[in-house]
């Protein structure tokens, strides 16, 4: 079962590779939030699932018996909510980029050194 | 109780004041207030930290939610953190005088000041913090901020260069994380101590070898060493300047304090295997960047392939291993936050003056402006590494540790690299400085905000070169305490 999810994270974050090493940005958005959820099995295999205990001492003993790991679950948890956050944050700069521009092609993106010093300096308030 | 306060002012003083200015941006000069009195105050709180760091008293260590000490989340005043810390106000304080004259109302409206803040509070969060999976949030939230901050005036190139930044560093990111899920398997812990402590026990598996290698190519990608720096210099170019500056002093040299505690501090000798690999990157870091500075002439490109030139001696620093070599490349992180932050701020008043970015088209500033030229003499000197400046002793230090070390190659590879730097640095000296401007017009007045902005670094790396002393025990007590880590 382990290799199982370990596999399926070593495919995942192989073709997570592959759509970021695309000239298309939204492949790009895509292939990182690709490479976040594999990453995020990962982490999940990482804590071992074996047991499907809850981590919670039983009434009257003392010490917890075998348990799933609560913390590798807490990482994923805010793994997916930062990776959601960065996923969002890109989109917007990708539809920034393809309002401005009307392509989606990471060649077309403009570089600072091909810009001209055109801009005006804004002045102080 | 105490030590919770002094702990936790340097991240919550900018966090919460990053929660009022969004509130207040539509006031660009409240906001402005705001955000400089949060700012000092951050630097008062920095201090603080810093005076209870260097205390012999046991190690000032506050965790969070009720958990004893190695299982729950907790800020440590241990040492090469609590000095960047003062070092990372120092720069946000010159770069909100600096901004007085750079940051215009229509850029506070979009946030600025919000923005700003909350990357100082990240950056704290990240030197202070025990737990791995914690230092990781604080690098994203990092990143998050200044995407927003490269993105202030959304012109096309800064979208270019925000999309740059953004997929270089999630990437990144996605490598470290991947690396601490490896590493707590492996370990059952994410707490920095606990995790050098179960690693010098435990034989090298693949798991620890592979998170080893994952955590490095990320926090190296972070940090702009050779193979991965290509994204850096053309996003920082992108960004505002006043952002420029603060970037070039905080981001990589984030990246790179996580580098160091990962590699020296909780991996220690089980890294043995990976220095050859970072002794390569940084050599190829420093003569790359240093001959890439070279073609520039473009004054923000040129100072970008600087920033990350100077990433390479830190790293030589860390290849090298020893304490020696740990001490000068804390010393190197201090110096080269002050300098480079300085020379962006110096740039940024050249393009005031002469109103371009273009080497060619700049010049005549020992004429119109010597008070400017002697503030900015003194970042330019010390990246040179001339004495009495900082940089001369951080140099030194760094081939000192090499040859003692026994990797004379580094030390030459780190003399001709500086050779290459004194080539560069004079380039921009003549060119921006003492050649007649092109331009017939009378170069504009540079505000005096700008001027203050960079006095206040430029004190502090004169200060730093005549009285090294205190700099290098805190270095070498630095140097100490990530060898100790976990004992």
């Amino acid at each position: 079962m382990i290799l199982l999810h370990a596999l399926a994270a070593a495919v995942i974050i192989a073709c997570a590779l592959y759509m970021i090493l695309s000239r298309n940005l939204v492949r790009i958005l895509l292939g990182l939030a690709l490479m976040a959820t594999g990453v995020n099995v990962m982490l999940f295999v990482v804590g071992g699932n074996g047991v499907r205990q809850p981590p919670l001492i039983r009434d009257g003993e003392q010490i917890l018996g075998p348990s799933a790991d609560p913390t590798s679950q807490a990482l994923i948890l805010t793994a997916i909510v930062i990776g959601f956050a960065l996923t969002i944050v890109l989109a917007t700069i990708v539809l920034r980029g393809w309002r401005s521009t009307g392509s989606l092609d990471a060649r077309d993106l403009e570089a600072t050194e091909q810009q001209r010093d055109a801009e005006s300096i804004e002045p102080a308030s | 109780m105490n030590d919770a306060v002094t702990l936790l002012a340097p991240v919550a003083v900018p966090l919460s004041g990053a929660a009022i200015a969004a509130l207040l941006r539509n006031h660009a000069s409240l906001c402005r207030a705001w955000s400089g009195l949060m700012t000092v105050l951050t630097l008062l709180a920095a201090g603080a930290l810093l005076a209870r760091a260097i205390d012999p008293a046991p190690l000032a260590i506050v965790v969070f939610g009720g958990w004893p000490q190695g299982i729950g989340i907790g800020f440590a005043a241990w040492l090469p953190g609590a000095v960047l810390v003062v070092v990372v106000a120092l720069v946000a304080t010159a770069a909100a005088i600096f901004a007085i004259a750079d940051i215009g109302a229509r850029r506070r409206r979009a946030g600025y000041d919000a923005l700003m803040l909350a990357l100082v509070g990240a950056v704290n969060g990240a030197l202070l913090t025990t737990d791995l999976f914690n230092l990781y949030v604080w690098f994203e939230l990092a990143l998050v901020a200044a995407l927003g901050l490269i993105l202030l005036d959304r012109r096309r190139h800064q979208v270019g260069g925000a999309t740059r930044y953004a997929v270089f560093g999630m990437v990144g990111a996605t490598a470290i994380l991947a690396g601490i899920g490896l590493l707590y398997g492996a370990t059952g812990t994410l707490d920095l101590a606990s995790l050098a402590a179960i690693l010098k026990t435990q034989p090298p598996s693949v798991a620890t070898s592979v998170a080893a290698a994952l955590l490095l190519s990320g926090f190296a990608l972070k940090s702009g060493l050779a193979p991965f720096h290509v994204w850096l210099p053309a996003s920082y170019a992108s960004a505002p300047l006043t952002v420029a500056a603060v970037f070039a002093a905080l981001m990589t040299k984030m990246g790179f304090y996580a580098l160091l505690l990962v590699m020296a501090g909780v991996f220690g000798a089980g890294a043995a295997q990976l220095s050859p690999v970072i002794a390569i990157l940084a050599a190829a870091t420093m003569l790359l960047c240093a001959l890439a500075t070279l073609a520039q002439s473009d004054m923000r490109r040129l100072i970008g392939y600087h920033v990350v030139a100077q990433v390479g001696y830190m790293a030589a620093g860390l290849a090298i291993g020893s304490a020696a070599g740990l001490a000068a490349a804390s010393f190197y992180m201090v110096h080269s936050m002050i300098v480079q932050a300085n020379l962006f701020l110096g740039i940024g008043a050249i393009r005031r003056a002469t109103g371009s970015w273009d080497l060619k088209r700049a010049g005549g500033m020992v004429r119109s402006d010597p008070m400017f030229v002697f503030l900015f003499a003194v970042p330019m000197l010390s990246l040179a590494g001339i004495p009495p400046l900082s940089g001369f002793w951080a140099k030194l230090f760094i081939l000192r540790a090499a040859v003692a070390g026994g990797m004379g190659w580094m030390a030459l590879v780190a003399l001709i690299a500086a050779m290459l730097t004194i080539v560069s640095v004079a380039n921009l000296w003549a060119e921006a400085c003492w050649k007649a401007s092109p331009i017939k017009r009378q170069a504009r007045a540079i505000p005096h905000a700008m001027r203050a902005g960079m006095a206040v670094l430029s004190i502090a790396t004169i200060a730093i070169g005549l009285f090294p002393q205190p700099l290098w025990i805190v270095a070498e007590a630095s140097a100490r305490a990530l060898m100790e880590l976990g004992q």
